[in-house]
Protein backbone atom coordinates (compact mmCIF):
# COMPACT_ATOMS: atom_id res chain seq x y z
CA UNK A 1 0.00 0.00 0.00
CA UNK A 2 2.96 2.29 0.57
CA UNK A 3 3.51 2.46 -3.18
CA UNK A 4 -0.11 3.45 -3.79
CA UNK A 5 0.27 6.36 -1.39
CA UNK A 6 3.53 7.40 -3.03
CA UNK A 7 1.77 7.40 -6.39
CA UNK A 8 -0.80 9.86 -5.05
CA UNK A 9 1.67 12.50 -6.14
CA UNK A 10 0.95 13.07 -9.86
CA UNK A 11 4.59 13.85 -10.62
CA UNK A 12 5.71 10.54 -9.11
CA UNK A 13 2.93 8.81 -11.01
CA UNK A 14 4.12 10.34 -14.29
CA UNK A 15 7.68 9.22 -13.66
CA UNK A 16 6.68 5.75 -12.48
CA UNK A 17 4.22 5.14 -15.32
CA UNK A 18 6.71 6.32 -17.93
CA UNK A 19 9.09 3.59 -16.77
CA UNK A 20 6.43 0.91 -16.39
CA UNK A 21 4.51 1.48 -19.63
CA UNK A 22 6.95 -0.06 -22.19
CA UNK A 23 7.31 -3.23 -20.11
CA UNK A 24 3.60 -3.52 -19.51
CA UNK A 25 2.91 -3.00 -23.21
CA UNK A 26 5.50 -5.59 -24.21
CA UNK A 27 4.08 -8.25 -21.89
CA UNK A 28 0.55 -7.42 -23.01
CA UNK A 29 1.53 -7.75 -26.69
CA UNK A 30 3.29 -11.05 -26.01
CA UNK A 31 0.31 -12.49 -24.17
CA UNK A 32 -2.21 -11.27 -26.75
CA UNK A 33 -0.20 -12.68 -29.67
CA UNK A 34 0.39 -15.99 -27.89
CA UNK A 35 -3.24 -16.17 -26.81
CA UNK A 36 -4.56 -15.38 -30.27
CA UNK A 37 -2.25 -18.01 -31.81
CA UNK A 38 -3.46 -20.65 -29.35
CA UNK A 39 -7.06 -19.60 -29.79
CA UNK A 40 -6.99 -19.55 -33.58
CA UNK A 41 -4.72 -22.51 -34.39
CA UNK A 42 -4.40 -24.76 -31.36
CA UNK A 43 -7.75 -24.71 -29.60
CA UNK A 44 -10.13 -27.34 -31.01
CA UNK A 45 -13.38 -26.38 -32.68
CA UNK A 46 -16.31 -26.99 -30.34
CA UNK A 47 -18.19 -30.26 -30.88
CA UNK A 48 -21.49 -28.37 -30.99
CA UNK A 49 -20.68 -24.81 -31.98
CA UNK A 50 -17.89 -25.55 -34.46
CA UNK A 51 -15.55 -22.74 -35.41
CA UNK A 52 -17.80 -20.00 -34.04
CA UNK A 53 -16.54 -20.89 -30.56
CA UNK A 54 -13.47 -18.80 -31.38
CA UNK A 55 -15.55 -15.64 -30.97
CA UNK A 56 -15.63 -16.57 -27.29
CA UNK A 57 -11.92 -15.78 -26.91
CA UNK A 58 -12.65 -12.10 -27.64
CA UNK A 59 -16.17 -11.93 -26.29
CA UNK A 60 -15.56 -13.29 -22.79
CA UNK A 61 -12.47 -11.20 -21.90
CA UNK A 62 -14.28 -8.09 -23.21
CA UNK A 63 -17.22 -8.87 -20.94
CA UNK A 64 -14.95 -9.38 -17.94
CA UNK A 65 -13.08 -6.15 -18.64
CA UNK A 66 -16.30 -4.15 -19.08
CA UNK A 67 -17.31 -5.20 -15.57
CA UNK A 68 -13.80 -4.96 -14.15
CA UNK A 69 -13.38 -1.39 -15.33
CA UNK A 70 -16.72 -0.43 -13.86
CA UNK A 71 -15.73 -1.98 -10.53
CA UNK A 72 -12.44 -0.12 -10.72
CA UNK A 73 -14.35 3.10 -11.35
CA UNK A 74 -16.51 2.40 -8.30
CA UNK A 75 -13.37 1.97 -6.18
CA UNK A 76 -11.95 5.18 -7.66
CA UNK A 77 -15.24 6.89 -6.82
CA UNK A 78 -14.73 5.89 -3.19
CA UNK A 79 -11.19 7.21 -3.52
CA UNK A 80 -12.55 10.55 -4.71
CA UNK A 81 -15.30 10.87 -2.12
CA UNK A 82 -13.81 9.25 0.96
CA UNK A 83 -10.03 9.48 0.77
CA UNK A 84 -9.79 12.51 -1.55
CA UNK A 85 -7.04 10.70 -3.40
CA UNK A 86 -5.75 13.20 -5.99
CA UNK A 87 -5.41 10.60 -8.74
CA UNK A 88 -8.68 8.78 -8.10
CA UNK A 89 -10.78 11.01 -10.32
CA UNK A 90 -8.13 10.97 -13.05
CA UNK A 91 -8.26 7.17 -12.94
CA UNK A 92 -12.04 7.26 -12.99
CA UNK A 93 -12.25 9.64 -15.93
CA UNK A 94 -9.68 7.71 -17.95
CA UNK A 95 -11.43 4.39 -17.27
CA UNK A 96 -14.90 5.33 -18.51
CA UNK A 97 -14.30 5.35 -22.31
CA UNK A 98 -12.19 2.18 -22.07
CA UNK A 99 -14.85 0.34 -20.10
CA UNK A 100 -17.52 1.57 -22.49
CA UNK A 101 -15.48 0.30 -25.46
CA UNK A 102 -15.17 -3.16 -23.94
CA UNK A 103 -18.89 -3.23 -23.22
CA UNK A 104 -19.49 -2.33 -26.87
CA UNK A 105 -17.02 -4.99 -28.09
CA UNK A 106 -18.75 -7.52 -25.86
CA UNK A 107 -22.16 -6.62 -27.30
CA UNK A 108 -20.97 -6.65 -30.92
CA UNK A 109 -19.08 -9.95 -30.70
CA UNK A 110 -22.01 -11.36 -28.77
CA UNK A 111 -24.36 -10.34 -31.57
CA UNK A 112 -22.06 -11.88 -34.21
CA UNK A 113 -21.90 -15.09 -32.17
CA UNK A 114 -25.62 -15.07 -31.47
CA UNK A 115 -26.61 -14.98 -35.15
CA UNK A 116 -25.22 -18.46 -36.07
CA UNK A 117 -25.94 -20.02 -32.66
CA UNK A 118 -29.31 -18.62 -31.64
CA UNK A 119 -30.46 -17.48 -35.08
CA UNK A 120 -30.70 -13.84 -34.04
CA UNK A 121 -28.41 -10.91 -33.41
CA UNK A 122 -30.27 -9.78 -30.35
CA UNK A 123 -32.68 -11.17 -27.80
CA UNK A 124 -34.00 -9.38 -24.74
CA UNK A 125 -32.28 -11.85 -22.47
CA UNK A 126 -31.30 -10.84 -18.95
CA UNK A 127 -27.53 -10.98 -19.50
CA UNK A 128 -27.61 -9.13 -22.82
CA UNK A 129 -29.98 -6.50 -21.48
CA UNK A 130 -27.98 -5.84 -18.34
CA UNK A 131 -24.79 -5.39 -20.37
CA UNK A 132 -26.63 -2.95 -22.64
CA UNK A 133 -27.72 -1.05 -19.53
CA UNK A 134 -24.08 -1.06 -18.41
CA UNK A 135 -23.12 0.58 -21.71
CA UNK A 136 -25.85 3.20 -21.22
CA UNK A 137 -24.58 3.95 -17.71
CA UNK A 138 -21.04 4.29 -19.07
CA UNK A 139 -22.31 6.74 -21.71
CA UNK A 140 -24.19 8.69 -19.03
CA UNK A 141 -21.01 8.94 -16.95
CA UNK A 142 -19.01 10.17 -19.95
CA UNK A 143 -21.76 12.68 -20.73
CA UNK A 144 -21.72 14.00 -17.16
CA UNK A 145 -17.92 14.44 -17.37
CA UNK A 146 -18.45 16.52 -20.49
CA UNK A 147 -21.16 18.86 -19.19
CA UNK A 148 -19.44 19.83 -15.93
CA UNK A 149 -16.64 22.29 -16.63
CA UNK A 150 -14.85 22.33 -13.32
CA UNK A 151 -12.82 19.07 -12.97
CA UNK A 152 -13.05 18.63 -9.19
CA UNK A 153 -16.78 19.30 -9.12
CA UNK A 154 -17.32 16.97 -12.07
CA UNK A 155 -15.24 14.29 -10.33
CA UNK A 156 -17.43 14.24 -7.23
CA UNK A 157 -20.68 14.32 -9.18
CA UNK A 158 -19.52 11.47 -11.41
CA UNK A 159 -18.31 9.52 -8.38
CA UNK A 160 -21.80 9.61 -6.89
CA UNK A 161 -23.35 8.54 -10.19
CA UNK A 162 -20.80 5.71 -10.52
CA UNK A 163 -21.55 4.34 -7.07
CA UNK A 164 -25.31 4.54 -7.70
CA UNK A 165 -24.93 2.72 -11.01
CA UNK A 166 -22.81 0.00 -9.43
CA UNK A 167 -25.99 -1.91 -8.48
CA UNK A 168 -26.04 -3.09 -12.10
CA UNK A 169 -22.74 -5.03 -11.91
CA UNK A 170 -23.93 -7.82 -9.58
CA UNK A 171 -27.10 -8.00 -11.67
CA UNK A 172 -24.97 -8.72 -14.78
CA UNK A 173 -22.88 -11.28 -12.95
CA UNK A 174 -25.81 -13.22 -11.55
CA UNK A 175 -28.33 -12.56 -14.32
CA UNK A 176 -27.65 -15.95 -15.88
CA UNK A 177 -28.31 -17.68 -12.56
CA UNK A 178 -31.37 -15.68 -11.54
CA UNK A 179 -33.19 -15.74 -14.87
CA UNK A 180 -33.29 -18.89 -16.90
CA UNK A 181 -32.99 -17.34 -20.34
CA UNK A 182 -31.09 -17.92 -23.57
CA UNK A 183 -27.57 -16.97 -22.46
CA UNK A 184 -25.57 -19.86 -21.08
CA UNK A 185 -24.83 -19.98 -17.33
CA UNK A 186 -21.43 -19.13 -15.86
CA UNK A 187 -18.85 -21.70 -16.90
CA UNK A 188 -15.48 -20.35 -15.75
CA UNK A 189 -15.84 -18.60 -12.41
CA UNK A 190 -18.34 -20.83 -10.64
CA UNK A 191 -18.65 -23.13 -7.66
CA UNK A 192 -16.95 -26.43 -8.39
CA UNK A 193 -14.37 -25.09 -10.85
CA UNK A 194 -14.49 -24.26 -14.56
CA UNK A 195 -16.79 -26.30 -16.75
CA UNK A 196 -14.83 -25.84 -19.95
CA UNK A 197 -12.01 -28.06 -21.13
CA UNK A 198 -8.35 -27.15 -20.59
CA UNK A 199 -7.68 -26.93 -24.32
CA UNK A 200 -10.02 -23.94 -24.47
CA UNK A 201 -9.57 -22.64 -20.94
CA UNK A 202 -5.84 -22.00 -21.37
CA UNK A 203 -6.05 -19.79 -24.46
CA UNK A 204 -8.98 -18.00 -22.86
CA UNK A 205 -7.05 -17.29 -19.68
CA UNK A 206 -3.93 -16.16 -21.55
CA UNK A 207 -5.98 -13.86 -23.76
CA UNK A 208 -7.88 -12.54 -20.76
CA UNK A 209 -4.60 -11.72 -19.04
CA UNK A 210 -3.24 -10.15 -22.24
CA UNK A 211 -6.35 -8.02 -22.81
CA UNK A 212 -6.33 -6.97 -19.16
CA UNK A 213 -2.72 -5.78 -19.38
CA UNK A 214 -3.49 -4.08 -22.68
CA UNK A 215 -6.46 -2.32 -21.09
CA UNK A 216 -4.29 -1.25 -18.16
CA UNK A 217 -1.78 0.19 -20.65
CA UNK A 218 -4.54 2.17 -22.34
CA UNK A 219 -5.73 3.28 -18.95
CA UNK A 220 -2.29 4.47 -17.94
CA UNK A 221 -1.81 6.38 -21.20
CA UNK A 222 -5.22 7.97 -20.80
CA UNK A 223 -4.39 8.92 -17.20
CA UNK A 224 -1.13 10.52 -18.30
CA UNK A 225 -2.96 12.46 -21.00
CA UNK A 226 -5.54 13.62 -18.46
CA UNK A 227 -2.87 14.77 -16.00
CA UNK A 228 -1.13 16.72 -18.75
CA UNK A 229 -4.45 18.21 -19.88
CA UNK A 230 -5.06 19.44 -16.34
CA UNK A 231 -1.58 20.92 -16.14
CA UNK A 232 -2.19 22.80 -19.38
CA UNK A 233 -5.51 24.01 -17.98
CA UNK A 234 -3.87 25.24 -14.77
CA UNK A 235 -1.08 26.95 -16.72
CA UNK A 236 -3.62 28.63 -19.00
CA UNK A 237 -5.57 29.92 -16.01
CA UNK A 238 -2.38 31.18 -14.32
CA UNK A 239 -1.29 32.90 -17.52
CA UNK A 240 -4.70 34.51 -17.94
CA UNK A 241 -4.55 35.75 -14.34
CA UNK A 242 -1.08 37.14 -14.89
CA UNK A 243 -2.19 39.03 -18.01
CA UNK A 244 -5.20 40.27 -16.07
CA UNK A 245 -2.97 41.65 -13.35
CA UNK A 246 -0.69 43.28 -15.87
CA UNK A 247 -3.63 44.85 -17.66
CA UNK A 248 -4.87 46.19 -14.33
CA UNK A 249 -1.51 47.84 -13.81
CA UNK A 250 -1.78 49.42 -17.23
CA UNK A 251 0.90 47.36 -18.92
CA UNK A 252 -0.12 46.42 -22.48
CA UNK A 253 -0.16 42.62 -22.97
CA UNK B 1 -36.63 19.23 12.87
CA UNK B 2 -39.99 18.02 11.67
CA UNK B 3 -41.20 21.62 11.38
CA UNK B 4 -38.41 22.43 8.95
CA UNK B 5 -39.21 19.21 7.05
CA UNK B 6 -42.89 20.14 6.81
CA UNK B 7 -42.00 23.70 5.86
CA UNK B 8 -39.96 22.52 2.85
CA UNK B 9 -42.70 20.07 1.91
CA UNK B 10 -45.49 22.64 2.08
CA UNK B 11 -43.37 25.25 0.30
CA UNK B 12 -42.70 22.91 -2.60
CA UNK B 13 -46.37 21.95 -2.78
CA UNK B 14 -47.35 25.62 -2.77
CA UNK B 15 -44.82 26.47 -5.45
CA UNK B 16 -46.06 23.58 -7.57
CA UNK B 17 -49.67 24.66 -7.13
CA UNK B 18 -49.12 28.37 -7.83
CA UNK B 19 -46.21 28.52 -10.25
CA UNK B 20 -47.40 25.58 -12.35
CA UNK B 21 -45.31 23.84 -14.91
CA UNK B 22 -44.68 20.82 -12.67
CA UNK B 23 -47.47 18.31 -12.11
CA UNK B 24 -49.89 19.55 -14.77
CA UNK B 25 -47.21 19.52 -17.42
CA UNK B 26 -46.34 15.91 -16.55
CA UNK B 27 -50.02 14.97 -16.79
CA UNK B 28 -50.39 16.62 -20.20
CA UNK B 29 -47.22 14.89 -21.38
CA UNK B 30 -48.58 11.54 -20.11
CA UNK B 31 -51.78 12.13 -22.08
CA UNK B 32 -49.83 13.11 -25.20
CA UNK B 33 -47.68 9.98 -25.15
CA UNK B 34 -50.69 7.74 -24.60
CA UNK B 35 -52.41 9.39 -27.54
CA UNK B 36 -49.36 9.06 -29.78
CA UNK B 37 -49.00 5.30 -29.29
CA UNK B 38 -52.18 4.25 -31.14
CA UNK B 39 -51.12 6.46 -34.05
CA UNK B 40 -47.82 4.60 -34.21
CA UNK B 41 -49.22 1.09 -33.68
CA UNK B 42 -52.54 1.43 -35.44
CA UNK B 43 -55.91 1.55 -33.66
CA UNK B 44 -56.19 -2.21 -33.11
CA UNK B 45 -58.03 -2.44 -29.76
CA UNK B 46 -56.99 -6.05 -29.06
CA UNK B 47 -53.34 -5.21 -29.48
CA UNK B 48 -53.69 -2.00 -27.45
CA UNK B 49 -55.45 -3.71 -24.56
CA UNK B 50 -52.74 -6.38 -24.48
CA UNK B 51 -49.90 -3.87 -24.26
CA UNK B 52 -51.93 -1.21 -22.41
CA UNK B 53 -50.21 -1.54 -19.02
CA UNK B 54 -46.80 -1.29 -20.72
CA UNK B 55 -47.82 1.86 -22.64
CA UNK B 56 -49.15 3.53 -19.51
CA UNK B 57 -46.09 2.62 -17.47
CA UNK B 58 -43.76 3.90 -20.16
CA UNK B 59 -45.79 7.11 -20.43
CA UNK B 60 -45.68 7.61 -16.66
CA UNK B 61 -41.92 6.98 -16.57
CA UNK B 62 -41.22 9.52 -19.33
CA UNK B 63 -43.57 12.05 -17.74
CA UNK B 64 -41.69 11.81 -14.44
CA UNK B 65 -38.37 12.17 -16.27
CA UNK B 66 -39.12 15.33 -18.25
CA UNK B 67 -39.64 17.63 -15.28
CA UNK B 68 -36.84 16.27 -13.13
CA UNK B 69 -34.13 18.80 -14.02
CA UNK B 70 -36.17 21.55 -12.32
CA UNK B 71 -36.28 19.66 -9.01
CA UNK B 72 -33.18 21.33 -7.57
CA UNK B 73 -32.23 23.74 -10.35
CA UNK B 74 -34.79 26.42 -9.55
CA UNK B 75 -33.73 26.33 -5.89
CA UNK B 76 -30.13 26.62 -6.93
CA UNK B 77 -30.92 29.62 -9.13
CA UNK B 78 -32.85 31.64 -6.56
CA UNK B 79 -30.45 30.77 -3.76
CA UNK B 80 -32.87 28.84 -1.56
CA UNK B 81 -30.72 25.73 -1.95
CA UNK B 82 -27.92 27.53 -0.11
CA UNK B 83 -30.32 28.34 2.72
CA UNK B 84 -31.44 24.72 2.88
CA UNK B 85 -27.81 23.59 2.95
CA UNK B 86 -27.02 26.05 5.73
CA UNK B 87 -30.02 25.14 7.89
CA UNK B 88 -29.94 22.77 10.86
CA UNK B 89 -32.09 20.25 9.05
CA UNK B 90 -29.96 17.36 7.75
CA UNK B 91 -29.70 17.64 3.97
CA UNK B 92 -31.00 14.08 3.62
CA UNK B 93 -34.28 15.07 5.27
CA UNK B 94 -34.54 18.16 3.08
CA UNK B 95 -34.08 15.95 0.01
CA UNK B 96 -36.68 13.53 1.39
CA UNK B 97 -39.12 16.43 1.73
CA UNK B 98 -38.44 17.65 -1.80
CA UNK B 99 -38.66 14.14 -3.25
CA UNK B 100 -41.91 13.55 -1.42
CA UNK B 101 -43.30 16.84 -2.72
CA UNK B 102 -42.19 15.86 -6.22
CA UNK B 103 -44.01 12.54 -5.92
CA UNK B 104 -47.16 14.17 -4.51
CA UNK B 105 -47.28 16.60 -7.44
CA UNK B 106 -46.12 14.24 -10.20
CA UNK B 107 -46.31 10.52 -9.43
CA UNK B 108 -49.55 10.59 -7.48
CA UNK B 109 -51.53 12.56 -10.12
CA UNK B 110 -50.14 10.27 -12.84
CA UNK B 111 -51.30 7.18 -10.94
CA UNK B 112 -54.72 8.67 -10.30
CA UNK B 113 -55.11 9.71 -13.94
CA UNK B 114 -54.11 6.30 -15.28
CA UNK B 115 -57.63 4.74 -15.29
CA UNK B 116 -58.84 7.54 -17.52
CA UNK B 117 -55.96 7.02 -19.93
CA UNK B 118 -56.57 3.28 -19.62
CA UNK B 119 -59.81 3.88 -21.54
CA UNK B 120 -57.80 5.15 -24.48
CA UNK B 121 -55.81 1.92 -24.71
CA UNK B 122 -58.81 -0.32 -23.96
CA UNK B 123 -57.45 -1.51 -20.65
CA UNK B 124 -59.74 -4.32 -19.36
CA UNK B 125 -61.74 -3.45 -16.22
CA UNK B 126 -60.03 -5.99 -13.98
CA UNK B 127 -56.65 -4.43 -14.84
CA UNK B 128 -57.49 -0.90 -13.68
CA UNK B 129 -57.06 -1.23 -9.91
CA UNK B 130 -53.82 -3.24 -10.15
CA UNK B 131 -52.43 -0.67 -12.59
CA UNK B 132 -53.18 2.20 -10.19
CA UNK B 133 -51.64 0.17 -7.36
CA UNK B 134 -48.41 -0.52 -9.27
CA UNK B 135 -48.10 3.14 -10.29
CA UNK B 136 -48.77 4.26 -6.72
CA UNK B 137 -46.01 2.12 -5.23
CA UNK B 138 -43.67 2.35 -8.24
CA UNK B 139 -43.56 6.08 -8.97
CA UNK B 140 -41.85 6.99 -5.64
CA UNK B 141 -38.87 4.97 -6.90
CA UNK B 142 -38.83 7.12 -10.06
CA UNK B 143 -39.01 10.35 -8.05
CA UNK B 144 -36.14 9.39 -5.77
CA UNK B 145 -33.83 7.82 -8.36
CA UNK B 146 -34.60 10.94 -10.37
CA UNK B 147 -33.77 13.17 -7.40
CA UNK B 148 -30.26 11.71 -7.34
CA UNK B 149 -29.83 12.49 -11.04
CA UNK B 150 -31.35 15.95 -10.66
CA UNK B 151 -29.02 16.74 -7.76
CA UNK B 152 -26.00 15.84 -9.90
CA UNK B 153 -27.08 18.32 -12.55
CA UNK B 154 -28.21 21.08 -10.14
CA UNK B 155 -26.63 24.35 -11.14
CA UNK B 156 -25.92 23.25 -14.68
CA UNK B 157 -26.91 25.76 -17.32
CA UNK B 158 -27.27 23.13 -20.00
CA UNK B 159 -28.43 20.25 -17.84
CA UNK B 160 -31.87 19.85 -19.38
CA UNK B 161 -31.33 16.67 -21.32
CA UNK B 162 -28.64 15.09 -19.22
CA UNK B 163 -30.88 14.19 -16.27
CA UNK B 164 -33.14 11.78 -18.20
CA UNK B 165 -30.04 10.27 -19.84
CA UNK B 166 -28.47 9.60 -16.44
CA UNK B 167 -31.65 8.44 -14.75
CA UNK B 168 -33.35 6.30 -17.39
CA UNK B 169 -30.95 3.29 -17.25
CA UNK B 170 -31.36 3.11 -13.48
CA UNK B 171 -35.14 2.93 -13.75
CA UNK B 172 -35.13 -0.31 -15.75
CA UNK B 173 -35.95 -2.57 -12.74
CA UNK B 174 -38.90 -0.35 -11.78
CA UNK B 175 -40.27 -0.60 -15.31
CA UNK B 176 -39.77 -4.39 -15.46
CA UNK B 177 -41.52 -5.19 -12.22
CA UNK B 178 -44.15 -2.47 -12.57
CA UNK B 179 -45.27 -3.74 -15.96
CA UNK B 180 -45.02 -7.40 -15.01
CA UNK B 181 -47.21 -6.83 -11.91
CA UNK B 182 -49.75 -4.86 -13.95
CA UNK B 183 -49.75 -7.61 -16.59
CA UNK B 184 -49.98 -10.38 -14.01
CA UNK B 185 -53.32 -8.99 -12.88
CA UNK B 186 -54.65 -9.47 -16.42
CA UNK B 187 -53.92 -13.18 -16.31
CA UNK B 188 -50.66 -14.96 -16.89
CA UNK B 189 -48.43 -17.45 -15.18
CA UNK B 190 -47.11 -15.23 -12.37
CA UNK B 191 -49.33 -14.29 -9.42
CA UNK B 192 -49.83 -10.52 -9.02
CA UNK B 193 -48.31 -10.31 -5.57
CA UNK B 194 -44.80 -11.58 -6.46
CA UNK B 195 -43.69 -8.77 -8.80
CA UNK B 196 -45.79 -6.29 -6.83
CA UNK B 197 -43.89 -6.94 -3.60
CA UNK B 198 -40.56 -6.71 -5.44
CA UNK B 199 -41.74 -3.37 -6.84
CA UNK B 200 -42.53 -2.21 -3.28
CA UNK B 201 -39.05 -3.30 -2.20
CA UNK B 202 -37.40 -1.45 -5.11
CA UNK B 203 -39.32 1.69 -4.17
CA UNK B 204 -38.27 1.51 -0.52
CA UNK B 205 -34.64 0.90 -1.50
CA UNK B 206 -34.75 3.76 -4.03
CA UNK B 207 -36.09 6.16 -1.39
CA UNK B 208 -33.13 5.36 0.86
CA UNK B 209 -30.39 5.22 -1.81
CA UNK B 210 -31.77 8.12 -3.84
CA UNK B 211 -32.05 10.38 -0.80
CA UNK B 212 -28.52 9.65 0.36
CA UNK B 213 -27.04 9.98 -3.14
CA UNK B 214 -28.90 13.21 -3.88
CA UNK B 215 -27.85 14.76 -0.56
CA UNK B 216 -24.23 13.75 -1.23
CA UNK B 217 -24.41 15.27 -4.72
CA UNK B 218 -25.86 18.54 -3.38
CA UNK B 219 -23.11 18.76 -0.75
CA UNK B 220 -20.48 18.43 -3.47
CA UNK B 221 -22.11 21.05 -5.66
CA UNK B 222 -20.92 24.13 -3.77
Amino acid sequence: MASLIDLANPTRFMRFSAKLLPWLAAVAALLVVAGLYLAWFKAPADYQQGETIRIMFIHVPAAWLAMMFYSMMAVSALGTLVWRHPLADVAQKAAAPIGASFALICLITGALWGKPMWGTYWVWDARLTSVLVLLLIYLGIIALWRVLDEPSRAARAVAILTLTGFVNVPIIKFSVDWWNTLHQPASVFRMGGPAIDGSMLWPLMILAAGFTLFALCLHMVAMRAEIMRRRVRTLTILEAERLDRLAAQGVPA
Amino acid sequence: MSRAFLAILSRDLTVAARAGGGGELALVFFLTITVLVPFALGPDLNLLSRIGPAILWLGALLSVLIGLDRLFQSDEEDGSLDLIRASALPLELAVLAKGLAHWLTTGLPLALASPLLGLLVALPGEGVLPLIATLLVGTPALSFIGAAGAALAAGLRRGGLIVPVLVAPLTVPVLIFGVSAANAALGGTVPFLTPFLILCAISLAAIVVGTIAAAAALRQAD
